[in-house]
């Protein structure tokens, strides 16, 4: 982030006049910076904080805190998530309309979370965006050149040589080119860098945030997701009329919707039979047809499996749940087939105990009335025996023992009202049960039986079940951004994380009493020891060009060149190299 | 009617019995290491480490006789201490011995035996446990494998046995690079018991065949980094906490007191390694596995894409994976900047484990989600 000096330990830049404002962040003196500098200076003042790293460490903070009561309050966002928040208000009817108020049901989109993660994106923007051209400036610049004092670097070696001084400091810069450092001879002292890759990928980290980002806010924008149910051997057009609900967004209504044909042509589930985790789902493979476009002339076959979804141009359908439907063929007192076809029951739970109706809106007359028959009831693809304690209830998720158990009604069904109705449901206001022996007339039947509905209404077969599949289709562009971005991101790092950013200068002066004073210096921008050993190595080859003489203990071991000093805090991090103008103190701060 | 089976009970049992095995040989390699603390207490302490770096110097001495070359490279350290490193290269050899001696704040311990002979052989039987352990522990987890024919993770039980073999192994890596970490041995074998006793007791579930919804490679590659990851920062987070405990200690002793923190004896931090030793260990181990963390969570959402047909849905486990994630960035950038090292920083570490932790049990136990399978 642009200037820290929100510790002590890092000294304001002179003549910088909201330093002092910056280093406290208590009221009373949050409240001196700005006052009398107007608008501008209270912009300015608001910039400076609000890209400090304190600020950037409080934000990041935030959003993690921010993120939690999602994760435990349902989300209308998460699968079936309507259901679940619906479910959950009406358990806490007390706090539900302060939730509500809140936006705790819709927190990654809430105003609040928002903010702080606008927040952090602006403060990111506003650190990164002034280091990517500091950075380019210090590429284009040579190393900054040797401090004056060389023993107040944190790595220091020292030794007196015969050898001439310009001859040790080109080979010093040779030694430092060698070791693929860049290196720069000048004023009798070689200034060498490397690890620049470490602030590369530190700025490519955060540059690919940008990106990530970008993906998701596109996504939000451009993607919409349908939902379509089939029984086996039916299919549907990818048009909003064929379609069982769509959630578009503001690029991808209902009217750009791909063109595609999609048919179910068989569809398998398979169970574990045995052990404690009886009744699991182990796979379920939904075998299609389809053609991308309009033509359906020319189908291909493929399959739609969990975790392998289908890709038909720009949307991918995803197999996200699948039950049975019943065959059923119903006769009125004529023995006119009066209804005929397979109907969905949707599963209630593990074991695909399914619950569903049948309309019979085109019943015809009974008794010289116009009368309309339905039925309600379970599909059970393993039944027990006898339903005494248990009610209906299927054992096993697979079709092991199938049965029908159904509850008759007659009436009106509400049909013809012309308001949509919901499939799954029977509209009871005008239905009245039948009965039979002074009992609700109930059928239990297996495949192939036919009922004898009472007051001679006619028969229902149950003629067999197919199974369902439902699936979800799913446009979502931006993945490839978001997925570029994230890849940038690892890269970048291991780039920030892993390379380590050091300087070395070397320096080689002529002593008055005749012999070559040799120094070398190290100073590492991150938290490491193996500048040390970097050092040694690089002093010891040095050392083929210019020999210690044997006549004198290193230099650097003399108390006038002691290390430095208590009162300089040495650590590598902190301290700074005073000639060095292109970079500034807090040139690490965000690694 | 489609029934799936393929499970073999012979090699499932058999895995089951090697993972309690493995428990019991981990206990008795436990008690070993607290033989180990326990009689090493007696030895004087430092006195070895001085040993060590007499011989050092014999070495050196020995070098510097032929030696041509020699640099003495000086290094300040925090609070303006200095130490030094030597490096000598021989005379037409070109082998070199590189040598380093610390300033006597910074010293690390002599280790958990101290000088103790008997301790030392108890630590040494502690190791060799350890290691029999840990054969026995992937022996479970291979059979576990084997007997459904899939990557042996993919429930809980299945997760925290991988998991607390991760840890176990990774200690026995640096001990086998001749690290100097048999210090770490009571504290992992702890962790690792721990580990064990929850997954065999509370989480164990029968092998089994997976759901749909888990037949995928990513199966193989997002469970098993988040695997290496939890493993890493367990380690992480041990030697954090021993960091704080060091400091406290050496806080204590600076103020005069004579005993470590909550009373604990001071001859067992005397032995330990030292804070700063702690303070690098576990900064290093985390910016060393924050970037394969950040890695676990694409792949997980790229699998999230392909299983559920949007990458990120704020599903518990992937809004606690990101909180996660984001306490550790916290941490990193605090350790960057000036002013938040030390305590401070401590303290975010633990901050964030405690999230991966979360993360793990209580968003699998206590929130529903996506990432409920197989029972638990």
């Amino acid at each position: 982030m642009s200037n820290t000096t929100t510790e002590t330990e890092l000294p304001p830049a002179p003549g910088d006049a909201d330093a002092a404002a910056e280093r406290l962040s208590t009221a009373p003196v949050e409240s001196e910076g700005p006052v009398g500098i107007g608008t501008f200076g209270w912009a300015r003042w608001m910039w400076r904080q609000l890209t400090s790293m304190r600020v950037a460490l409080i934000l990041l903070f935030l959003l993690s805190l921010a993120a939690i009561p999602g994760s435990l309050i349902p989300q209308y966002q998460n699968g079936q998530g309507q259901l679940k928040v619906e479910a959950w208000k009406a358990q806490h009817a007390t706090v539900a309309p302060v939730y509500e108020k809140l936006q705790l049901f819709d927190v990654y989109s809430s105003v609040w979370f928002s903010a702080i993660y606008i927040l952090l994106f602006v403060s990111l923007a506003g650190c990164i965006v002034p280091r990517t051209w500091q950075f380019v400036g210090v590429l284009r610049a040579q190393p900054p050149a040797a401090p004056r004092n060389l023993t107040r670097m944190p790595v220091y070696a020292a030794w007196r040589t015969e050898a001439d001084a310009e001859t040790v400091n080109a080979a010093a810069h040779r030694l430092l080119r060698r070791r693929r450092f860049r290196a720069h001879l000048s004023g009798g002292a070689v200034a060498a860098e490397k690890g620049y890759l470490r602030e590369v990928g530190n700025l490519l980290f955060h540059l690919s945030l940008f990106a990530l980002l970008g993906g998701f806010a596109w996504a939000s924008l451009a993607s919409g997701s349908a939902g379509k149910l089939m029984v086996e051997g039916e299919g549907f057009s990818n048009t909003i009329t064929q379609l069982d609900d769509f959630n578009g967004t503001r690029f991808y209504g209902s009217e750009n919707l791909d063109p595609f044909y999609l048919k179910l042509t068989n569809f398998t589930a398979k169970f574990q039979a045995s052990g404690s985790q009886i009744g699991a789902a182990r796979q379920f493979t939904a075998n299609v047809e389809y053609s991308s476009g309009s033509d359906t002339s020319q189908l291909k076959k493929g399959t739609i499996e969990v975790n392998h979804p289908l890709e038909i141009g720009d949307s991918k359908v995803f197999l996200i749940g699948h039950g049975f439907a019943p065959l059923i063929t119903v006769r009125n007192a004529k023995g006119e087939v009066v209804y005929k076809g397979a109907t969905p029951f949707l599963p209630q739970d593990g074991n695909q105990t399914s619950t569903g109706v049948v309309k019979v809106s085109d019943y015809g007359d009974k008794d010289g009335q116009k009368t309309q028959l339905g039925f309600s009831g379970f599909f059970l693809p393993t039944a027990p025996v006898s339903f005494e304690g248990t009610g209906p209830i299927s054992l096993f998720p697979d079709d092991a023992a199938p049965a029908l158990v159904l509850n008759a009604y007659a009436g009106d069904l509400g049909t013809d009202s012309g308001l949509p109705q919901n499939i799954y449901q029977l509209n009871m206001r005008k239905m009245t049960q039948l009965v039979q022996d002074g009992q609700p007339a109930k059928a239990r039947l297996a495949p192939g039986q036919t009922w004898e509905l009472p007051d001679g209404y006619g028969t229902l077969t149950f003629d067999g079940y197919k199974r369902w599949a439902s699936f979800d289709v799913s446009h979502r562009p931006g993945n490839e951004i978001a997925l570029t971005g994230a890849v940038l991101a690892i890269l970048g790092l291991i780039g920030s994380l892993f390379v380590q950013r050091r300087r070395i200068w070397v320096r080689a002066v002529a002593l008055p009493g005749g012999g070559t004073q040799v120094e070398l210096a190290g100073l590492a921008r991150s938290e490491s020891a193996k500048i040390a050993e970097e050092l040694a190595e690089l002093a010891v080859d040095l050392q083929d060009d210019a020999p210690a003489a044997d006549d004198e203990e290193p230099a650097g071991d003399g108390p006038a060149e002691g290390p430095a000093e208590p009162a300089e805090p040495a650590e590598p991090e902190d301290s700074e190299v005073p000639a060095d103008p292109t970079v500034p103190a807090d040139q690490n701060a965000k690694e | 009617m489609h029934l799936a089976s393929g499970v073999d009970p012979q090699l499932a049992d058999l895995s089951n019995k090697l993972i309690y095995s493995a428990m019991v040989v981990y206990t008795i390699a436990m008690f070993a290491h607290m033989i180990e603390w326990t009689f090493g207490s007696k030895g004087a302490v430092a006195v070895r480490s001085q040993q060590q770096s007499g011989s050092l110097a014999e070495t050196v001495a020995a070098v510097e006789a032929k030696a041509a070359k020699k640099v003495t490279v000086t290094v300040a350290g925090a609070g303006g201490s200095t130490t030094t490193l030597t490096r000598t290269a021989v005379a037409g050899e070109g082998a070199t011995v590189v040598t380093s001696g610390r300033g006597a704040e910074e010293e690390d311990g002599p280790g958990a035996a101290g000088t103790s002979e008997r301790a030392d052989l108890a630590g040494r039987i502690a190791v060799s446990l350890t290691v029999l352990g840990a054969l026995l522990h992937a022996g479970g987890i291979v059979t576990r494998g084997l007997s459904v024919s899939r990557w042996p993770w993919g429930n809980m039980y299945e997760f925290s046995c991988a998991f607390a073999f991760a840890m176990t192994a990774a200690y026995l890596g640096l001990l086998a690079a001749r690290k100097n970490v048999r210090w770490l041995g009571l504290p992992v074998v702890l962790a690792g018991l721990l580990t064990l006793g929850i997954a065999t007791t509370v989480l164990y579930t029968d092998s089994d065949q997976l759901v749909p919804a888990l037949h995928s490679p990513w199966l193989a590659i997002h469970v098993s980094t988040a695997i290496f990851c939890g493993g890493a920062f367990y380690a992480a987070f041990i030697a954090t906490l021993l960091y704080l405990g060091k400091d406290a200690f050496d806080k204590r002793i600076a103020a005069g007191l004579t005993t470590g923190p909550l009373g604990t004896s001071a001859s067992i931090w005397r032995r330990l390694p030292a804070a700063s030793t702690f303070d690098k260990l576990s900064y290093r181990i985390n910016a060393l596995v924050f970037p394969l963390w950040t890695f676990t969570i694409i792949a997980g959402a790229v699998w999230a894409e392909a299983a559920w047909g949007k990458y990120w849905e704020w599903d518990p486990k992937e809004t606690w994976s990101f909180i996660t994630w984001v306490a550790y960035a916290c941490y990193l950038h605090a350790r960057a900047t000036a002013g938040w090292k030390g305590r401070k920083a401590a303290y975010l570490a633990l901050a964030a484990f405690a999230c991966w932790l979360f993360n793990y049990y209580g968003v699998n136990i206590f929130v529903t989600g996506k990432h409920s399978y197989a029972g638990i």
